[in-house]
């Protein structure tokens, strides 16, 4: 996929490799980098998967591998909880007598 | 070129903190362990009135307070008769940015600006980052919000997500991590690359943009029930929360209320794993931040720590994921009010204390939050079940952390249960000298200890002989 210089664009980039790894971290943290993502305009053409930099929002400029362009949300309310819709009909029926009364 | 690997940064740590607060911590400090706390307080934060001032342009705080009269009568009926106190709840969900951290987000971006810097920096995955964008967004600085947001698969909790899209929502620039304490070296390094200020958590201006919380309950408690309220329950993480609103409190002259501490039990769980990091469903207001910060003040991303809740706090109590759901569902259900869940904490523990204490008392709960898309009940326990927990009725006491969340069969299984205050006072006083290498305390250093533990010297020097430390 082509990216312009200016797209908006999320890249990705390995902060600390599992060596560089502070020594406090617990074992399975260890063997796997930290990581950072963060979004900003590309500063050159470019295409995804590729390094680029870009300018974020308050200006700075980064580098890493374009991730995503025109990233948004995919957050949700999940999938349906069923035992959330038991609470309610539970406590009505506690406090106010179920469909014995009408308030 | 800057030497930018992990320990030659952390080694800069004293050197770029003290360009990116503006406070000299050396000149609060004693010889030995202590610290004179009341003297940075005052030297650096702000009085209740400045507060009030600043908070007021922005329209943070006095948010009103709701009686919870169906979830008290609810309480009664799983009480002995006469018990069951009135519960009420301070809608902090009402502030700018939807939560309590605007008072402490305005306090600090206000400081920021005075002070002259171009932007701000926190490092959060809570509302405390919505918080600080959309002060800086009121305050016309820029903004840049340090996140612990995916496992290693790239997998992040719903509720930082969502976090991070409030934030960006704000124009801040959200800087997105895998889990580890090295956040804090990523977060010292922007500091230093951009030279914006470290609106921590917890500055003294920070905290004592809480107090404004403590002080407005009492005064609206007292025009409502006319008096003040016989216990107050905060959600207690990095500890501000209870400090900002005890201290606010004691201030308004309510020193008889009980302060009581409340977090969600993760015990268990490793907050730095990247193989738990996506099994817990609390990110916040749990005893992983709760135990550690009320021990050790001084771990946070300051040299000393305004936020040490031990020396208010007469009671810490936890309850489990489970519960805390099971009560922001009841919210919802039968009060109307659709918010937390992670606030929700202090509600579940109050609805619990409460069924001890006598009709005629009051209990408060002292904060909500906002809720919405990924922050949310559904979404969080859809997130968990995709994650293998599993989620079912029952004992909440026979909940495994990052294995199950029960929720209780019936409200009277809701059940607070204490820790052990003298044992938390006693790794108050071991963390103190342990993490400054001293094998002898001074009569000062005692008198700091009786100030840090909130309790009297004897308790002090029975728990130094204890740790074989000479005075």
């Amino acid at each position: 996929m082509q990216i312009k210089k200016g797209d908006w664009v999320k890249v990705h980039r390995i902060i600390l490799t599992c060596e560089q790894r502070a020594p406090q971290v617990p074992e399975d943290t260890k063997k796997v980098p930290l990581e950072m993502w963060v979004k900003g305009f590309a500063q050159s053409d470019s295409e995804l998967g590729e390094e680029v930099t870009v300018k974020t929002i308050t200006g700075r400029l980064e580098t890493g591998k374009i991730v995503e362009v025109n990233p948004t949300y995919s957050h949700s309310f999940g999938n349906f909880i069923p035992e959330l819709l038991q609470i309610g009909i539970d406590l009505k029926d506690i406090l106010f007598g179920g469909d014995a009364d009408e308030r | 070129m800057k030497d930018n690997t992990y320990q030659a940064v952390m080694s800069r740590k004293n050197e770029i903190m003290k360009k990116a607060i503006g406070i000299d911590y050396a000149t609060f400090e004693n010889d030995g362990i202590g610290f004179d706390y009341e003297k940075m307080m005052r030297e650096t934060g702000y009085t209740l009135e400045e507060m009030q001032k600043i908070q007021g342009e922005t329209g943070v705080g006095n948010t009103p307070i709701f009686e919870l009269k169906n979830l008290t009568a609810l309480a009664r009926k799983c009480s002995e008769k006469g018990k069951g106190a009135r519960i009420f709840i301070k809608d902090e969900g009402g502030n700018p940015s939807g939560s309590f951290k605007a008072r402490r987000a305005a306090n600090a971006v206000h400081h920021a600006k005075k002070l002259g810097y171009k932007g701000v920096i926190a490092a959060t995955s809570g509302n405390y980052g919505a918080a600080v964008a959309s002060q800086a967004a009121m305050q016309g600085l820029k903004c840049i919000i340090v996140q612990e947001t995916f496992d290693s698969k790239g997998l992040g909790q719903p509720e930082i997500v969502e976090k991070a899209r409030k934030c960006e929502a704000y124009g801040a620039e959200v800087v997105q991590l895998t889990v580890g304490p090295e956040l804090f070296y990523h977060f010292l390094l922007l500091l230093e690359e951009t030279g914006y200020f470290n609106a921590s958590l917890y500055t003294p201006f920070g905290i004592a943009g809480v107090e404004t919380l403590g002080y407005e309950l009492s005064m609206q408690m007292r025009e409502r029930v006319g008096k003040d309220p016989d216990v107050v329950v905060c959600t207690n993480a990095g500890g501000g929360n209870l400090t900002g609103t005890a201290r606010g409190l004691i201030k308004a002259g309510a020193t008889d209320t009980v302060v009581v501490g409340a977090s969600v039990d993760l015990s268990g769980l490793h907050m730095a794993s990247d193989g738990q990091f996506n099994k817990k469903s609390f990110t916040t207001g749990h005893t992983g931040f709760g135990l550690p910060f009320a021990t050790y003040p001084d771990r946070s991303d300051v040299p000393r720590s305004a936020a040490r809740p031990m020396r208010y706090m007469d009671r810490y109590v936890t309850v489990t994921q489970g519960e805390v759901f099971y009560m922001t569902e009841a919210l919802a259900q039968i009060e109307g009010l659709e918010r937390g869940p992670a606030g929700n904490t202090s509600l579940a523990a109050a609805f619990s204390i409460a069924r001890e204490m006598d009709e005629d008392q009051v209990i408060i709960v002292q904060e909500t939050e906002y809720t919405g898309a990924g922050k949310h009940i559904q979404p969080q326990l859809s997130f968990a079940r995709d994650n293998g927990i599993e989620i079912k009725f029952g004992n909440p006491k026979d909940q495994i952390p990052g294995v199950n969340i029960i929720l209780p069969k019936h409200p009277s299984m809701i059940k607070a249960i204490d820790l052990d205050m003298e044992k938390i006072r006693k790794s108050v006083v071991k963390n103190a000298v342990q993490n400054n290498n001293v094998t002898s305390v001074s009569k000062a250093d005692i008198a700091f200890l009786v100030d840090e533990t909130g309790m009297d010297e004897a308790f002090v020097t029975e728990t130094l002989k204890e740790l074989d430390i000479k005075f």
